[in-house]
């Protein structure tokens, strides 16, 4: 089993209803987020190209963050989905250094966050609450390990991408191109 | 042009726009950390050439100071930590990929032995010295039978310490400017030399703190050449890392880098220590002071200079 998710970057309108979806399913204190939408611009003008994309933690194969925590705290759980245990979290703050893509955050209750892929979601079943609640349905979840998960047909379909490859953490978030 | 916004108001705390997760604490523990491997090494290294008495600051003095400054460096660490009254799982766990468990570690092996070595000389140096109990001294007579083995342990850990205060950083390849090797040698160089520096303030003696102004000019050279090879290095590899180096090399950082770390930190002190050496009078507290100064603000800026290169954004 390998949870994965895609993200189509040519159907994400950066509407943010994922970013507040996520929040109020996970009690994410105010002013913290784990997830979020990226506009990039790029060329010149008046050659330009936008691309939106929702982006959050990338649940690497090779993460940086669960190799560096000194207690372990950070662990590959079922499907490789990274987490962190609150209470084996010690605050040192080395897995919020460690990660390229800065998906993590420091709770106020003294413990590192990030997304989790809504495990306890896909555990009944459902859909992340990210996936779930987007009006363009432009991202796909599910076991990259299994053909007829809706993330395995749609990277078969599609041309996509990953963020910062050559970090090498080889990230289980695609961005369909 | 290349412009990246951020619409979702991305905006975690310590981490947007500039990541700021370890302040002030960390840095101070690694310069502590750094400057009680120093004047370890110097103690341990003295005790097993059997020239305590030549060097009586570096051996019995000077590593008096020791457990306070590793006391006070993980108080330091303490403060660092979100979920503080968790810090024992450190000690429940052993990683090795993990830098930081690999320090708390060696932090357990070093501090008892600093402790144990500041014993072990405290009525040399201070002669009214009296343990409260007898247990104490039947301690102590045992523990001298073995001197020359707890100085090797010293010696060795006090490297590993020394290194690792670097290597720290140097794990984090998700921040370019730490993503090197060269700083653990730095670092640890850089702690001998604040060590060696340690030893000429606290030493009386006049053959004790020129052999000290020599070694200690000797580390500076090894410094400044680390400093050169690590921005060789930088400028030979990706552009994450030429950006990296950039921030010193016209970017914000390049002032207080230069001026404070390589201007008062290692160029003057070596000056006034090559005066001295001609014999020119030159307080000897001037070109400690500004060694330990710049030691201090090596780790200062290199802690706030890699958080704020990334490769993102």
């Amino acid at each position: 089993m390998r949870y994965a998710m895609a993200v189509d970057t040519k159907k994400c309108v950066g509407c943010s209803d994922c970013v507040v979806a996520c929040q109020t399913e996970n009690n994410v204190p105010i002013g913290f987020c784990r997830d979020w939408v990226v506009e990039v611009t790029d060329g010149t003008y008046p050659q330009l190209e936008i691309e939106i994309r929702s982006e959050r933690c990338n649940h690497c194969n090779n993460s940086p963050c669960v190799r560096c925590c000194p207690t372990g705290a950070s662990h590959y759980s079922d499907g490789g989905i990274v987490l962190v245990n609150s209470e084996k979290c010690i605050g040192c703050g080395a897995c919020i250094a460690s990660c390229p893509y800065d998906a993590r955050y420091s709770h106020p209750d003294g413990y590192v966050d990030k997304c989790t892929f809504c495990i306890h979601r896909v555990k009944k079943g459902q859909d992340p609450a990210c996936v779930a609640v987007c009006p363009t349905k432009c991202m796909y979840f599910g076991d990259l390990d299994d053909p007829k998960s809706p993330v395995s047909v749609v990277l078969k379909k599609r041309k996509y991408k990953t963020l910062i490859p050559e970090a090498g953490t080889q990230p289980e978030l695609y961005f369909l191109i | 042009m290349r412009e990246e916004l951020i619409i979702s108001g991305r905006n975690n705390y310590l981490i947007d726009p500039v990541l700021h997760i370890w302040h002030w604490q960390i840095p101070l523990y690694l310069f502590l950390g750094g400057l009680a491997a120093g004047v370890l090494f110097f103690a341990a290294l003295f005790k097993i050439l059997g020239k305590e008495n030549e060097y009586p600051s570096a051996v019995k003095i000077a590593p008096m100071i020791v457990p306070f400054l590793l006391i006070l460096g993980l108080f330091a660490l303490f403060l660092d930590l979100k979920h503080k009254l968790y810090f024992w799982r450190l000690y429940t766990t052993i990683k090795l990929q993990s830098p930081m468990s690999w320090g708390a570690w060696t932090l357990m092996a070093v501090t008892p032995l600093s402790f144990i070595w500041a014993a072990l000389h405290v009525k040399e140096v201070f002669p009214k010295w009296k343990w409260p109990h007898k247990m104490f001294d039947d301690l102590e007579s045992i523990l001298k039978k073995y001197i020359l083995e707890i100085a090797w342990f010293i010696l060795v850990f006090s490297v590993i310490l020394g290194v690792y205060t670097g290597i720290l950083f140097s794990a984090f390849n998700a921040r370019p400017l730490w993503n090197t090797s060269i700083l653990g040698p730095l670092f640890l160089a850089s702690g001998l030399s604040t060590g060696a520096a340690a030893i000429m303030l606290l030493s009386k003696s006049e053959t004790e703190r020129k052999r000290f102004a020599k070694i200690d000019l000797m580390l500076i050279a090894v410094e400044l050449f680390l400093i050169v090879h690590m921005f060789m290095g930088f400028l030979a590899s990706t552009q994450v890392q030429i950006d990296a180096a950039s921030l010193f090399l016209g970017g914000e950082y390049t002032a207080p880098f230069w001026i404070f770390v390589v201007g008062f930190g290692l160029v003057i002190p070596a000056i006034l220590e090559i005066l001295e050496l001609r014999k020119y009078h030159i307080p000897v507290y001037i070109s400690g002071s500004l060694v330990l100064f710049g030691g201090i603000m090596l780790r200062f800026i290199i802690a706030n200079a890699g958080q704020a290169s990334r490769w993102l954004y």
